[in-house]
């Protein structure tokens, strides 16, 4: 092709464009270049799916340690109401009860603060709010989102606690109903920015198509606007609640670490992720030990329990969503 | 015509009006609408976004029970004056109007309008069908539910009157329980139409209601217009000439925000009066 176009320029001399001048790139090269960026997006898009699929294979093999050792009965662990292990004296309990107790309990708080919350605040950005108010809100949101998650557990610890909780009641130092606070804070923003999103792209003309048969603003967001958001709103909440879940230095500074089994929010209550820190930060842990095989056995109780809301809620997106042109 | 108390109210509220409101206006237009028969009297109004003005000193009398179109060339006006009539730019926080425009003879641009009661009785149909995600029952049912306490057979009787008026209950009476939004194009368009006279509108605005619809639902639309005009006012804005000719009795058309002709449609499509509007009509321009 180069050939035809330079034969041309020197037969038509100067009525001809100067590209064919120019010197063709080589096809050769650019398909070269095609196969390395392609093979360098597969791998960055593989680097998650293997470290997804290492972290459970160690989790498998690390349990297997745990569950294989002859002084352990899985049922035991999974109905147990005790547990003792790490502790050096007395009689090896081993049922994750109280730490899956412990992690239900601050989850709970955290999201009956986060749920209505994050709503509530959506609601008014999306629907309420003018662009003023709005400009001001969200980056106050987003600050929100920023803080340090060990900066908010210190803050459960020497604000929560003593200002706002000890005097309601005779609350512990380290108690469930402040970490599950500071959970609920941290929550908070993600709930309200994806609720929001998902409210936001509930097309205009369903709106006014309430508002033409005389709704209110009040009528169209709870009656129209909420309903046809919901699937997206309920990825929210299910995104916020493995979150919490696996929430960490907040539980880890505010919540003690006693593992116990109650329903009193004004208790210590180790969670499942406070223990996991608790013992891989103590010397005393050494690897083999039935403790070190444990922290194990619990984080793939977590991991269960984060992996199956997140596909609950994968399954309410794909089943529910609404699609809009 | 459905709430004997509201039509009893306004037929009170029009005397009094038409007393203080000079009728000078009429004599420019030919040829005049009855007094009696105005549902919607549009008098020296203007309309404006922001500082931006996008309609002057608009005259405009829209009879009852007929067909009234709005035609012309994209941004000349229409929509927004479609909108105004059951005060829908009140969700636009720049819009703005002066003049007055009275529907069944109250001035519904005074702040004092009960725009809920107003958007009952004038009810809208949409350039894009626009459904709301829920059952066709519920969604007919949705007007009805906000303005009225029924019982549920009364609910039931009012979606299966609508939807029989809107010419869909044959296609839908077995599925009513079903999403709206797995209908066709044209049959979410009739839907929306079901559920706006579901609440027991006078009039009906609809903005380009078949713009976005094939040929075979338009001409479904169209015929349905046509007998909706039997119990309702209906005032439709269009891009497509033959559909005003077609299926409207009155024309207005509307140029740079102003209503250059308005009159009989056959009049205005056969014999208008100014050169524009036969230069609009014929297509040589729009």
């Amino acid at each position: 092709m180069s050939n035809t176009s330079a034969g041309q320029g020197a037969l038509l001399g100067d009525a001809v464009s100067p590209r064919g001048k120019l010197r063709p790139r080589s096809s050769a090269a650019s398909k070269r270049w095609q196969t390395v960026v392609v093979t360098g997006l597969v791998f960055c898009a593989l680097v998650s799916v293997f470290t997804t699929i290492g972290i459970i294979l160690m989790l498998v093999v690390e349990s297997w340690g745990f569950f294989s050792d002859d002084k352990i009965e899985i049922w035991k662990f999974l109905t147990g109401t005790k547990w003792t292990v790490g502790q050096t004296q007395g009689e090896l309990s081993y049922g994750i009860w109280p730490l899956l107790s412990g992690t239900l309990r601050i989850t709970g708080i955290a999201m009956m603060l986060a749920l209505p919350m994050g709503l509530v605040s959506a609601i008014y950005l999306s629907e309420y709010a003018s662009k003023r108010t709005r400009s001001l809100l969200k980056p106050t949101l987003e600050i929100l989102a920023g803080i340090p998650t060990v900066v908010l557990g210190f803050f459960a610890v020497k604000f929560i606690t003593p200002y706002m909780l000890e005097p309601l009641g005779d609350f512990k130092t380290f108690n469930a109903t402040s970490a599950g606070i500071a959970v609920g804070i941290l929550c908070i923003p993600l709930v309200a920015s994806l609720a929001e999103d998902a409210l936001r792209a509930v097309p205009n003309r369903l709106r006014e198509g309430a508002y033409g048969l005389g709704a209110n603003r009040l009528e169209v967001t709870l009656k129209v606007v909420v309903p046809a958001a919901l699937s997206g709103i309920i990825s929210a909440f299910l995104l916020a609640l493995a979150r919490a879940i696996g929430e960490t230095m907040v539980v880890a500074l505010a919540a003690g670490s006693t593992p116990t089994l109650t329903l009193d929010p004004r208790m210590p209550s180790q969670t499942m992720t406070g223990f996991i820190v608790e013992t891989f930060k103590s010397e005393s842990v050494v690897p083999g030990t039935l403790s070190y095989f444990s922290i194990y056995a619990v984080a793939a109780v977590l991991f269960l329990s984060t992996f199956g809301i997140t596909l609950v809620g994968q399954i309410i997106r794909m089943r529910y969503r609404e699609v809009y042109d | 015509m459905s709430n004997l108390a509201s039509s009893t109210r306004m037929n009170q509220s029009r005397s009094i009006l038409s007393n203080t409101i000079p009728q000078a206006s009429t004599a420019t237009l030919t040829p005049p609408v009855e007094n009696e028969s105005i549902a919607i009297d549009i008098t020296g109004f203007n309309a404006f976004y922001g500082s931006f003005q996008a309609l002057h000193d608009l005259n405009l009398k829209i009879p009852n029970q007929k067909v009234t179109a709005f035609i012309g060339p994209s941004g000349c006006g229409k929509s927004t004056l479609l909108k105004w009539c059951n005060r829908m730019n009140d969700i636009v926080p720049i819009a703005r109007a002066t003049g007055s425009l009275t529907v069944g003879g109250r001035n519904i641009l005074t702040r004092s309008t009960d725009v809920v009661d107003l958007r009952r009785q004038v009810g809208m149909v949409f350039q894009k069908a626009n459904p709301f995600p829920k059952s066709i029952f519920d969604n007919v049912a949705y007007g009805v539910r906000l303005h009225y306490k029924t019982s549920r057979s009364e609910l039931s009787d009012l979606v299966e009157w609508s939807l029989k008026k809107a010419a869909l209950w044959d296609e839908v009476k077995d599925r009513l329980k079903r999403s709206a939004l797995g209908l066709s194009g044209g049959q979410q368009q009739r839907l929306c139409i079901a559920r706006a006279i579901a609440t027991g509108p006078e009039i009906l605005l609809m903005d380009e209601p078949c713009s976005a619809l094939d040929p075979a639902s338009t001409a479904r639309i169209e015929d349905l217009i046509f007998e909706l005009r039997e119990q309702f006012t209906i005032v439709i804005v269009t891009h497509n000439m033959q559909q005003a000719a077609r299926c409207s009795d009155r024309t207005a058309f509307f140029f740079d925000g102003k209503i250059v002709e308005e009159g009989a449609t056959e009049d205005v499509f056969t014999r208008p009066r100014k050169q524009q509007t036969e230069d609009y009509v014929t297509g040589k321009f729009g």
